[in-house]
């Protein structure tokens, strides 16, 4: 059998490539994020938490948006990730890159072990159960108060400089240089990795899991594959935010920071990568201003924000903006 | 009787009360797949009814109930009319953005009218005694409670088994499609339904109030629960909704008397395992 | 498709832009207020907030020639990350001088590294964890801390005819903090504890351990929870468990005893005794006309939320005053060692060793007063330092 040619007339390999290519509109993106170290460098420290909440909320689409699993419990590997790299550092290897290694194998471990269960349950049950994972994980690391801190959160947590001799500086310039490093770094193994035939997999279990198998893809490896690199990436990020803060503490894997997580994918946009960014980016400066205008009232406006959301633009604030895009481009 | 059963008592008090909280989502969830997780804003409209009648206006407690359920159902009738009827036919993360949006409004303005403090009620002062019941000391407020909720779960299951409207909702949330094809309206058969669940979440609300308190984060910490009572006893029965609820609240209870170091943890864990035994839940469908 | 880029572009640079770049002027001096503002702690930053609003009307706006500026900053609840981002962008874009607020020890200990760094004075409002003022050289606290309060308690049970207790505390860490410092002064007293539970955080239904505490018959039980819904509903478990405050001595940290909580439990709570700094019912004329202003303000009881941002102003004005309006951290935490003043809760000073709070610490309990429950003061302790870091080996 030689390659088959779709109906449109181009083989599959020629489809991938056209997608992994870079547009312009992606590299106008990645200019951009670095206007804040011009333009606003006195909010570097909140653009480096943006970054590593843009990490996160990348990992949650690769198994929501791309694969179809819903989770309420993904904070369980930010937080894993994140006390990692909190421990190593106490106990006196506070070196940022090894950390992050660190971090990444014991949330990919967890990842694995966990993904034998969720690769066996769909909707709601699925739901419940990574909610259910993320409670339990946090009463655990409370009761696990001498290791963890506790309430009062893990303290001793001293990161050396990036490469023995950039500090991390008051201002954030090294915090949000290091998080956007790793962001972009990670980003780029992500887009590879759904602009593969894997990639297609995870979208076609998205649609419709029954079918795979009959075309010779299995569901359930397909799942805990994606699973457990997305475990990965999100204790990446909580790494970074250890190390960047010098801070961590049980909100780190709580049911807060995973519900925030997977509003602000719905509000971005799922499913297409650049979503998830774009919707850390608009959430958390939304909740900024807000909270700057009005501290003790922004949920109020949050609210409006994410009703009108779901009101105006459908598949959000990315799918929006394509559509405003198609037909920008069909009126000039 | 050894105390133990003083403490399953409450539990089972407990468990009616999350019953009541969490029945109404069940059935909309299960008819309409709509997800609603602004069910429990109903719960706390209710609640702040209630304080409002007492406090402000002199109303005795039980008088205050029917008007918590009322409004708790008009405000949801409203909601529905406006906003969510438009949104039977997106996808579930959508519908999840829009009512969280309507969460965190709810929680804003709750704050807003009635302060963040935890509201306190007065009830009268024979519902705040216990009698001895076989050696047993049983809280007069939640045998009260317990007789409510049973009579309110003996309606219910009246009008779903015994009922032309029952027998529709049944029929809408067994096979959606289907009803529509025999000529079921049910759109406006959800519309009632919603208000009635509602209404439900309003009243366990206002009687929430002296066992588990009342601040405006209400919305959102018993969501969870209600989550877990929901999934647990499978969308669309409230036989399920009825057992989860009984069988979390005792389970938690006892959990707490027996193994108290894990007393957090143990509703999460039997959640879990129950889910994994039946992912559509104990009474669930599909 | 360029044009709606550039859009994107721009309206972000609006949002960015339209949030900062306060300038300084060489006449102001800005407090930075760091507290929790919205989410389930929002009731005690809102009693900070309105003692510091409270002070500033009554003393002005101005002191030693120099207008005091007030800077609001939410976090939300627990987030240390967001309490540091937050204490940074006071320093670095609003250029505060003061750190003020701070209910929640996490968010504390995150914002005194900011504060260590770039030397400035942080004054914690409630925060009641021992370690905190040891994390930054510029900090002071005009609250109290959990061993001061417990410790004291402890004692006090064992020298009143307490012998055996059993303790039940809220599992995270002032709960645990609360249960060793009673416990350690208790049996120092010569006390006995015959048991001990930790309730989950949060817990809402408290009879199955209010019932194995019953079980045990100890001489009083000792239950240590954070306010907002719990006080009522362990009140509430107490009276249909049937444990008898009168003969029973149910023991608890100022929380238990907070207004709203006493509302819910009805008479149930008569007989309860609790450890504070502070009660609204304090005898002291200077404590009844603080009393009458802040209900003229704001319609409530000052409670001892209240009087820690209360006190914390006066420390930042006082402090102010003495150094003739400088605002280095250095001066001002010079300013601030040693400082003592009458407060309305009671004589309190800034201990120079530790810049902790010294302070009355009293035992109230539950009386009927016309027709309100009230913690009403029946015994106290004086000059009370903070006992954890007195046993420090440093």
């Amino acid at each position: 059998m030689t390659s088959a040619t779709a109906a449109g007339g181009i083989s599959p390999v020629q489809y991938l490539q056209a997608q992994n290519r870079w547009r312009w509109s992606e590299i106008a993106f990645w200019l951009a994020t670095l206007l804040p170290f011009v333009l606003a460098p006195s909010y570097l420290v909140l653009a480096s938490q943006i970054a590593i909440t843009a990490l996160f909320v990348l990992s949650l689409d690769l198994i929501l948006g791309f694969s179809g699993i819903v989770s309420l419990g993904h904070a369980a590997y930010f937080g894993i990730g994140a006390y990692t790299a909190g421990l190593l550092s106490k106990y006196g290897w506070g070196e940022p890159l090894t950390g992050l290694v660190a971090a990444a194998i014991a949330a990919g471990l967890f990842g694995y072990v966990t993904s034998f269960i969720v690769a066996r349950f769909r909707h709601l049950a699925l739901i419940m159960i990574t909610l259910g994972i993320g409670l339990v994980l946090q009463e655990a690391a409370n009761s696990a108060g001498w290791l963890t801190g506790g309430f009062d959160g893990l303290q001793g947590i001293h990161t050396w400089p990036l490469f023995g001799k950039i500090r991390f500086d008051l201002y954030g310039y090294t915090a949000y240089s290091y998080a956007l490093a790793v962001l972009f770094l990670v980003f780029l193994v992500a887009r590879r990795l759904i602009h593969s035939p894997f990639g297609l997999a995870l979208r076609g279990i998205r649609e419709n899991g029954l079918r795979m198998p009959a075309i010779g893809a299995s569901v359930h490896a397909h799942i805990q594959t994606i699973y457990t690199i997305a475990a990965i990436i999100a204790g990446i990020a909580g790494a970074v935010l250890a190390e960047t803060t010098e801070t961590v503490s049980l909100e780190a894997l709580g049911f807060q920071r995973s519900a925030d997580v997977l509003v602000m994918l719905i509000l971005g946009g799922t499913g297409r990568l650049y979503g998830g960014l774009i919707g850390a980016a608009v959430y958390m400066v939304a909740r900024d201003q807000f909270s700057g205008i009005n501290p003790q009232y922004w949920y109020f406006w949050i609210g409006l924000l994410l009703i009108g959301v779901v009101m105006l633009l459908p598949n959000g604030i990315l799918g929006g903006l394509t559509v405003l895009a198609r037909r920008l481009k069909v009126s000039s | 009787m050894p105390p133990v059963f003083g403490v399953l008592f409450d539990g089972i008090a407990y468990g009616m009360l999350l019953f009541l909280l969490s029945v109404g989502l069940s059935v909309t969830l299960g008819m309409m797949n709509f997800v609603n997780l602004a069910h429990c804003s109903f719960a706390m409209v209710g609640g702040y009814v209630t304080v409002t009648l007492m406090n402000a206006f002199g109303w005795p407690f039980f008088a205050t109930l029917p008007a918590a359920f009322i409004v708790a159902a008009a405000v949801s009738v409203v909601l529905e009319r406006v906003f969510f009827r438009r949104f039977y036919r997106s996808s579930d993360l959508e519908q999840c953005l829009l009512t969280i949006g309507i969460v965190f409004i709810s929680i804003a303005a709750a704050a807003y009218i009635y302060g963040t403090t935890n509201q306190p009620v007065q009830l009268p002062a024979y519902l705040h005694r216990s009698i001895d019941i076989a050696g047993l000391n049983l809280a007069v407020y939640r045998i009260v409670l317990i007789a409510i909720a049973l009579a309110i779960t003996a309606l219910l299951v009246v009008t779903i088994e015994k009922t032309r409207f029952g027998a529709q909702v049944r029929a809408a949330v067994n096979n959606q499609r289907m009803a529509r094809g025999l000529g079921i309206n049910v759109d406006a058969l959800f519309a009632i339904t919603f208000a009635l669940g509602s209404g439900l979440a309003g009243l366990g609300g206002a009687l929430a109030i002296e066992i588990i308190g009342l601040d405006p984060s209400f919305a959102l910490t018993y969501l969870i629960y209600v989550l877990i009572v929901v999934s647990v006893g499978g969308l669309g029965s409230i036989f399920g909704s009825f057992a989860a609820a009984m069988v979390l609240g005792v389970a938690d209870v006892a959990g707490k008397y027996y193994v108290p170091a894990f007393g957090a943890f143990l509703i999460y864990l039997v959640m879990i395992v129950l889910l994994m035994w039946r992912p559509t839940g104990l009474f669930g469908r599909r | 498709m360029q044009k709606f880029f550039i859009g994107v572009a721009g309206l972000t640079l609006a949002l960015l832009g339209g949030g900062g770049g306060a300038t300084k002027a060489e006449d102001t001096v800005k407090i930075g207020m760091i507290s929790e503002y919205s989410g389930q702690f929002a009731d005690t930053a809102a009693q900070i907030d309105n003692g510091l609003k409270l002070y500033m009307k009554q003393h002005g706006d101005s002191v030693a020639g120099k207008k005091i500026e007030v800077i609001r900053k939410d976090t939300g609840g627990i987030a240390p990350d967001v309490a540091k981002r937050l204490a940074q962008e006071l320093v670095v874009r609003d250029n505060a001088d003061i750190f003020g607020g701070f209910s929640l020890t996490p968010n504390a200990l995150a914002a005194a590294d900011i504060s260590a760094e770039a030397k400035k004075f942080m004054v914690v409002m409630n925060a009641a964890t021992a370690i905190i003022t040891t994390k930054s050289p510029y900090i002071a606290r005009t609250s109290s801390t959990t061993p001061q309060l417990n410790y004291i308690l402890g004692q006090w049970a064992a020298k009143n005819g307490v012998k055996t207790v059993y303790t039940m505390v809220s599992d995270y860490g002032p709960g645990i903090d609360a249960e060793t410092w009673f416990q350690t002064g208790f049996k120092e007293g010569g006390g006995t504890i015959i048991g001990s539970v930790r309730f989950p955080v949060a817990n809402p239904d408290f009879s199955a351990f209010i019932q194995a505490a019953k079980d045990k018959n100890p001489d009083a039980i000792y239950i240590w929870i954070p306010g907002g819904t719990q006080p009522a509903a362990v009140g509430k478990a107490l009276a249909e468990r049937g444990v008898d405050p009168s003969k029973t001595k149910v023991l608890g940290q100022d929380a238990l005893g907070d207004e709203t909580a006493l509302k819910s439990m009805g008479d149930a709570a008569l007989g309860i005794i609790t450890v504070s700094d502070y009660d609204y019912s304090h005898k002291s004329a200077m404590n009844q006309e603080f009393v009458k202003a802040f209900n003229d303000e704001f319609h409530r009881n000052p409670d001892f939320f209240a009087i820690g941002g209360y006190d914390g102003t006066h420390l930042i004005y006082e402090t102010l005053k003495k150094t003739g309006g400088k605002t280095d951290g250095d001066s001002l935490i010079a300013a601030a060692k040693g400082m003592a003043w009458e407060s309305p809760r009671g004589p309190i000073s800034i201990d120079p060793e530790t810049r902790d709070i010294i302070q009355t610490v009293y035992i109230r309990r539950v009386q009927k007063v016309g027709d309100k429950l009230q913690n009403i003061e029946f015994d106290k302790v004086e000059n009370v330092k903070d006992p954890a870091k007195a046993r420090m080996t440093h």
